[in-house]
């Protein structure tokens, strides 16, 4: 089971009320390579991976759920108190007349999340390749939304983001090198 | 220690109708270099780390938006 | 429910925990895949022995931070105290 805890993973600041980038940060809420998609690719590999790789799969799938959390803080401190003009202005129309200022899971050009996002292909060379690539594809989403950015304060919490996702590339790339280790071998470490 | 950014130089047309970027980049992060991680890396303060996204330097891979880039050039001027 | 507006030490020392926390992040991500670094684990179990203290100091100020039993509630029912992580 799943313990939350009250707590965010890092401590997420936002400057200005600015509902355009919020628009663009929904992309990594509910987009292809956000982090809904990633805690729901990695959990759902666990049950067929083979036993040396589940713990990794485990602990990276949970942390992309308090990357779901910071995003979902960041919107809500993007939209708060802006008005409906602000909505529409932001090009956020579209949304409010449906959503008010709930958060949705789609994307930034308002496509709504489905499982065709994650794959499953239950060959684990091609799972942990699917995850690397699906890990530089969130880096540079980051990327092209801190391009576009005028926020100091949320650029800080998404270059947290975009270093995790580095950082959890680094660990499927290990993992791969021990799945593919030669078996009986002694290890070099 | 490898580059974090690499750069190129794209086709210009005569026709293009944007004014041409000459240098075009892109990331090449730790991670593609670093093969499985070695023991007993050097470690960031508790502290920096949360604030770089990592406890090691050597996978830590700094980003700057174009703007950003811009504002520091500025306040150097 | 009441309104809690939080003291200025409240913001240092969860920032505090979210530190101790990400290194126990980095190390388990880490031995997932360096199952036998006998350093990396016993700075795990230092670490894991911090973020105890700190869980304590913090939810004094702020009440429960983990639910289902892994924090002791107060009277009246404290957990869903504003405000949420998100407020904040």
């Amino acid at each position: 089971m799943w313990y939350y805890e009250k707590k965010l993973q890092y401590p997420v600041k936002v400057s200005t009320c600015n509902p355009t980038l919020a628009k663009f940060l929904i992309e990594q809420y509910g987009g292809a390579d956000g982090e809904l998609a990633a805690a729901l690719r990695y959990l759902n590999q666990r049950y067929t991976i083979p036993d040396r790789v589940i713990g990794l799969l485990t602990d990276i799938g949970t942390e992309e759920f308090a990357h779901l959390e910071m995003i979902a803080t960041m919107v809500y401190k993007l939209t708060k108190d802006a008005t409906a003009e602000q909505m529409k202005a932001a090009g956020l129309g579209g949304h409010y007349a449906n959503h008010d200022k709930a958060l949705f899971y789609h994307n930034a050009a308002g496509s709504p999340w489905t499982a065709t996002y994650i794959q499953a292909k239950g060959d684990p060379i091609a799972d942990l390749y699917e995850d690397i690539a699906a890990e530089e594809k969130a880096r540079a989403t980051y990327q092209w939304i801190i391009n576009m950015s005028d926020d100091p304060d949320l650029n800080d919490g998404l270059k947290f983001l975009r270093e995790r996702e580095v950082v959890h590339s680094q660990r499927f790339r290990e993992a791969v090198e021990i799945l593919k280790e030669e078996q009986g071998k002694k290890k070099f470490f | 220690m490898s580059s974090n950014m690499k750069y190129w130089h794209p086709y210009i047309s005569p026709f293009d109708p944007c004014p041409p970027v000459r240098v075009k980049r892109y990331n090449t992060p730790p991670n593609l270099y670093m093969g499985f991680q070695p023991y007993g890396l050097e470690q960031f303060s508790p502290r920096e780390a949360l604030h770089r996204g990592t406890l090691w330097p050597a996978l830590f891979s700094p980003y700057e938006s174009p703007v950003e880039a811009n504002m520091k050039k500025g306040m150097r001027e | 429910m009441s309104h809690k507006q939080l003291p200025p030490e409240f913001y240092q020392l969860m920032e505090d925990l979210q530190a101790v926390d990400f290194v126990l992040v980095e190390l388990t991500l880490y031995l997932d895949t360096h199952p036998n670094d006998m350093d990396a684990i016993k700075q795990f179990n230092e670490f894991a022995k911090k973020r105890k203290r700190l869980k304590k100091q913090i939810e004094q100020i702020y009440g429960p931070l983990q639910q289902f039993g892994n924090s002791y509630v107060g009277y009246p029912w404290n957990w869903d105290d504003t405000p949420w992580p998100w407020q904040i």
